[in-house]
C-alpha cells in the first residue's frame, strides 16, 4: 500500500548562503495493507519529514514514494488531491480549519468532498465526536476556541471519520487521558483490521507495542550518521 | 425668403442629412451618426428635429408642428415660422392634412398614412445612457445586442414602485434588434409606434439620427409577469368628451379644480367641431 | 478528464517591460489555484488575460465550452466571450464598487446576470436573488437597498452573489478579501469554500495573502517579475518551498 525507495529530502536555504542540509537519503520502506508500522528515532532524526513526504506535503529530492500506486513524489497537484481525498489518511498534531465552521462540519468535510451524503456524513461525524468525548454542547462551534486536548482528538475524529485504506498518524495519544487514549487505540485498530496501512509516530511507548506490528528507525535513514 | 436656401439648410448638408436618415431606416432604431449643425436657436428647441425637417421637406410638403401635442405653443409656432420663412412651404394646423409633421413628445391621436412623414424632436438618443454612461460601452452593448441592462431598470422600478413607473421615454425593441428610446413620448403612445407612416428621429446635440420604417415591428419592453400597459388619465376629455386620447391635467384655480384635456389640440377641436361635448363644455353650453 | 482550463505560453508586455511571461498551466474541474506574488510580479496582469479584459500578447487560454468543447478564448469573437464573460465565467473584482452597479439596488445587482441571459419573470428573478442574498448571508429585507447602505464585507458578498446566480464554472478573483478587516475576511472565505464545494466550482484566486491561499486553493503558483516561479500543492509549496522567493515570502509572514 505504501511503498518507498531510496527516497532522499534535503532543504535547500537559499536566503541563507544556498546552504543545503541533507535530511534523509536512502530511505525505502513497505506498509501492506493491515499492516502497522511504528516510525522510531531521536528528536530530530526526520520522523515527521517522512511522513510529510509521504503524504506529498514535503517534496521528496529523488526516489519513489509509492500511495496505492501513486507516486507522490511526482504526482501533478490534483493526483495527490484525489489521493488524501480517497485513499491516504493523516492525522496531525496540529488542528488546522476556517474559523467559524461548526466542529460538527469540520469532522465530516472529509466525508462531504468525497460527496458523501450530508446527514449520514454528521450521523458518523456525530458518532466519532461522541465516543472521543467531545460534549454535544461543543459541537455547534468552531475548534479554533478549544483546548489544546479537544482540539486534537477533534483532529482524530476528522482522520477517523472516512474509512482511507491509508493512515499516516503523527503522536495520537499525546497529552490525552487513559481513556481517550484507549478509544484512539482501538479506533487505530479497528482501521487496521479493516485492512489499513498504517503509519505512525508513537512517543508513548505502551501504545506503540500494542498497536504496531514493527518498528522502523528513521536513524538509518539520516545522512552522515553511520547507522 | 430668397436670402435662404430652401429650408434654410445648404444642398451639401441635407445631402449629408438624407444619407444619414436612408442608413437609419435600412436599419430600424440603429443611432447614426451625422455632423450636426448650428441652427439658428438653442440646442433643446428641437435642433434635431429641425435639421431633418430641412432634409426631408419639398416645396410641395404642407408642413404641421406639435409641441406637447399642442401647434400654439412658442416652440410650434416659431418652427413653423422658421420653414414658412425659409422654405416657403404651406403650413396646416390639421393632421390630416399634413405631409410633414415635426413633433415633440406626442404622436398624434388621428392614425397616420403612408403618405406621411412624423419627425421627432429628441433630446437624448442613448436609451441605456443612465444605466451606462460610457459611450464606448453603450455602443458594444448595442452591437452585441447585450440588452440584460433595460430590464434592471424595469426591475428596479418594480421593486420600488410595484409597477413599472416609468411612464414616457419608455424603450421599445425595433424590428427584434434594436432597444431605442423612443424620444420622451407618453408610454401611450408606445403602440402606435407601429405606424403607416415613416418616423425620424433627430437629436441635434447628441449628433444622431434613426428612423422606424412604416409597418416596422415595435416591442415596448416588459415581464412576463408585469406585461406593459399603454397607460393615460382614467378620465374623459373635459371638452370633446374622448375616453381615448391621451389627456393633460389642467388646475384651474386656487381651490383645486382640475380639467382633463386632449393634448392634441387638433384632434380636440376637430371632436369639437363635429359636436361631441364634454363635461364642461356642457356646463358652458347650458 | 479534459481540462477546464489550458493555459499555454501566455505573455504581455507593456513596452520593453515584461507583464507576464511563459504562463503554462491546465486547472481542471472542481480546482481551485492560487496565484501569489508581491505587487507588480504580474499576477493581476495574467489574470486579467485569462479573463479577457487585457489581450495577451502571446499565448492561449483554452476554455472547455459548454456547446463546442476546448475553445481559445484569446482568438474567438468578442460576443463569444463576451457571453462566456455571463453565464460560465465570473469575475470577483478586489474592490467591490468595480463589480457591482452602485445606483441599483441588491436584487437588480444580481438579477443583472438573469436578464442578461433571457430571463423576463420579474417574480422568478426576485425570488432567485433573494435566495442568493441568504446564500451569502445578507438579510432578505435588504433586497431593494443599494449597495452604497452596506457594509464593506457586504458589498462583496453581494458582488459573489451577483456572480455566481448563473451558475458560472470557473470563477477569477482579484485579491476577494483585499480591504476587509479580519473577521469579515474569514467569514467570506468560509463562504467560499463552502459555495465552491456546493457549486463544484473551479477557480483561479490572485492574493498576496498566503493565508488566504492555504484555506482555499488546492494548488498554487508564485510569481516573481511576471515569471511564474514555483508551482504545486498548495501545502506543498507553503510548508516546503524550493525557490529562494518562495522561501522569501513564507519566511516574512508574521506568526500570530
Amino acid at each position: 500500500m505504501i511503498e518507498l525507495r531510496d527516497v532522499s529530502k534535503s532543504f535547500t536555504l537559499h536566503n541563507q548562503g544556498s546552504a543545503v542540509i541533507p535530511v534523509m537519503e536512502g530511505a525505502s520502506l513497505k506498509v501492506a495493507p493491515g499492516e502497522c508500522v511504528a516510525l522510531t528515532g531521536a528528536s530530530g532524526a526526520g520522523k515527521s519529514t517522512l511522513m510529510r513526504v509521504i503524504y506529498g506535503n514535503y517534496l521528496a529530492a529523488s526516489g519513489q514514494v509509492l500511495v496505492a500506486g501513486l507516486d507522490v513524489a511526482q504526482a501533478e497537484p490534483r493526483e495527490i488531491l484525489a489521493l488524501r481525498r480517497e485513499t491516504l489518511g493523516y492525522v496531525s498534531q496540529f488542528l488546522r480549519v476556517v474559523p467559524r465552521v461548526p466542529t460538527l462540519e469540520v469532522v465530516a468535510e472529509p466525508l462531504l468532498t468525497i460527496g458523501c451524503d450530508k446527514t449520514e456524513a454528521l450521523d458518523k461525524a456525530a458518532s466519532l465526536l461522541a465516543r472521543l468525548n467531545i460534549p454535544e454542547g461543543l459541537w455547534r462551534l468552531s475548534p479554533t476556541t478549544f483546548s489544546g486536548g479537544e482540539q486534537q482528538r477533534v483532529n482524530i475524529a476528522r482522520g477517523f471519520v472516512h474509512d482511507y485504506p491509508a493512515l499516516l498518524i503523527d503522536e495520537p495519544t499525546a497529552s490525552l487521558d487513559a481513556q481517550n487514549r484507549e478509544t484512539v487505540l482501538s479506533l487505530i485498530e479497528e482501521a487496521n483490521a479493516r485492512g489499513a496501512a498504517i503509519v505512525g509516530i508513537f512517543h508513548d511507548v505502551g501504545a506503540r507495542e500494542r498497536v504496531c506490528d514493527r518498528e522502523i528507525n528513521v536513524s538509518e535513514f539520516t545522512p552522515g550518521v553511520a547507522a | 425668403m430668397s436670402e435662404y436656401n430652401f429650408a434654410y439648410l445648404d444642398e451639401q448638408t441635407k445631402r449629408m442629412i438624407r444619407r444619414a436618415i436612408l442608413k437609419g431606416l435600412a436599419v430600424p432604431g440603429y443611432q447614426v451618426p451625422f455632423a450636426s449643425r448650428e441652427m439658428p436657436m438653442p440646442y433643446g428647441w428641437g435642433t434635431g428635429g429641425v435639421q431633418v425637417s430641412a432634409a426631408t421637406l419639398t416645396p410641395e410638403d404642407t408642413f404641421k408642428v406639435i409641441d406637447q401635442g399642442a401647434d400654439d405653443t412658442t416652440n410650434a409656432v416659431s418652427i413653423r415660422k422658421f420653414f414658412e420663412n425659409t422654405a416657403g412651404v404651406e403650413t396646416t394646423e390639421e393632421t390630416e392634412k399634413a405631409t410633414v409633421i415635426q413633433t415633440r413628445h406626442r404622436i398624434p391621436e388621428a392614425k397616420l398614412s403612408e403618405d406621411q412623414i412624423l419627425v421627432y424632436q429628441v433630446p437624448i438618443p442613448e436609451p441605456l445612457r443612465f444605466l451606462e454612461p460610457r459611450e464606448t460601452e453603450t455602443r458594444k452593448m448595442h452591437s452585441l445586442e447585450e440588452y440584460g441592462l433595460m430590464h434592471v431598470k424595469l426591475y428596479e422600478d418594480i421593486s420600488q414602485h410595484g409597477a413599472i413607473s416609468t411612464s414616457y421615454a419608455y424603450p421599445v425593441k425595433v424590428s427584434d434588434r434594436y432597444v431605442m428610446e423612443p424620444s420622451p413620448i407618453p408610454k401611450f403612445d408606445n403602440p402606435k409606434l407601429e405606424m403607416d407612416a415613416i418616423q425620424l428621429f433627430g437629436a441635434g446635440r447628441e449628433q444622431r439620427i434613426y428612423a422606424v420604417p412604416p409597418h416596422t415591428k415595435v416591442v415596448s419592453l416588459d415581464f412576463e409577469d408585469y406585461p406593459f400597459e399603454a397607460t393615460k388619465a382614467d378620465h374623459p376629455c373635459d371638452l370633446c368628451g374622448a375616453e381615448d386620447s391621451y389627456l393633460d391635467e389642467v388646475i384651474m384655480d386656487d381651490a383645486g379644480n382640475r380639467m382633463f384635456v386632449c393634448s392634441d389640440t387638433d384632434y380636440c377641436r376637430s371632436r369639437c367641431t363635429a359636436g361631441h361635448v364634454g363635461r364642461l363644455a356642457e356646463e358652458g353650453a347650458a | 478528464m479534459t481540462p477546464l482550463l489550458q493555459v499555454k505560453g501566455i505573455e504581455k508586455r507593456y513596452g520593453a517591460r515584461i507583464g507576464c511571461t511563459d504562463v503554462n498551466f491546465d486547472l481542471y474541474p472542481g480546482e481551485v489555484m492560487g496565484i501569489v506574488g508581491e505587487s507588480g510580479s504580474g499576477k493581476s496582469t495574467l489574470l486579467n488575460c485569462m479573463a479577457g479584459h487585457l489581450e495577451p500578447d502571446a499565448g492561449q487560454v483554452v476554455f472547455d465550452t459548454r456547446a463546442g468543447g476546448p475553445m481559445d478564448t484569446v482568438t474567438m469573437t468578442e460576443p463569444e466571450r463576451r457571453m462566456l464573460g455571463r453565464t460560465d465565467w465570473a469575475f470577483v473584482h478586489q474592490h467591490a464598487r468595480d463589480g457591482l452597479r452602485m445606483s441599483v439596488s441588491a436584487g437588480g445587482n444580481i438579477g443583472e446576470r438573469l436578464m442578461a441571459v433571457g430571463d423576463r419573470h420579474y417574480g422568478a428573478i426576485r425570488d432567485k436573488a433573494v435566495d442568493w442574498l441568504g446564500r451569502v448571508e445578507i438579510d432578505e429585507s435588504r433586497v431593494d437597498d443599494r449597495p452604497t447602505a452596506f457594509s464593506g464585507g457586504m458589498q462583496q458578498r453581494l458582488q459573489i452573489a451577483r456572480n455566481l446566480v448563473t451558475g458560472p464554472r470557473l470563477v477569477f478573483m482579484d485579491e476577494p478579501t483585499g480591504g476587509l478587516d479580519v473577521s469579515v475576511q474569514a467569514r467570506l472565505l468560509d463562504l467560499l469554500r463552502g459555495l465552491v464545494r456546493e457549486m463544484g466550482l473551479s477557480a483561479i484566486i490572485v492574493t498576496h495573502d498566503l493565508a488566504v491561499v492555504r484555506l482555499l486553493a488546492d494548488r498554487l503558483m508564485v510569481m516573481k517579475s511576471g515569471h511564474v516561479v514555483e508551482a504545486g500543492l498548495t501545502d506543498q509549496v507553503l510548508d516546503d518551498p524550493q525557490h529562494g522567493y518562495t522561501q522569501l515570502l513564507v519566511s516574512s509572514v508574521l506568526q500570530v
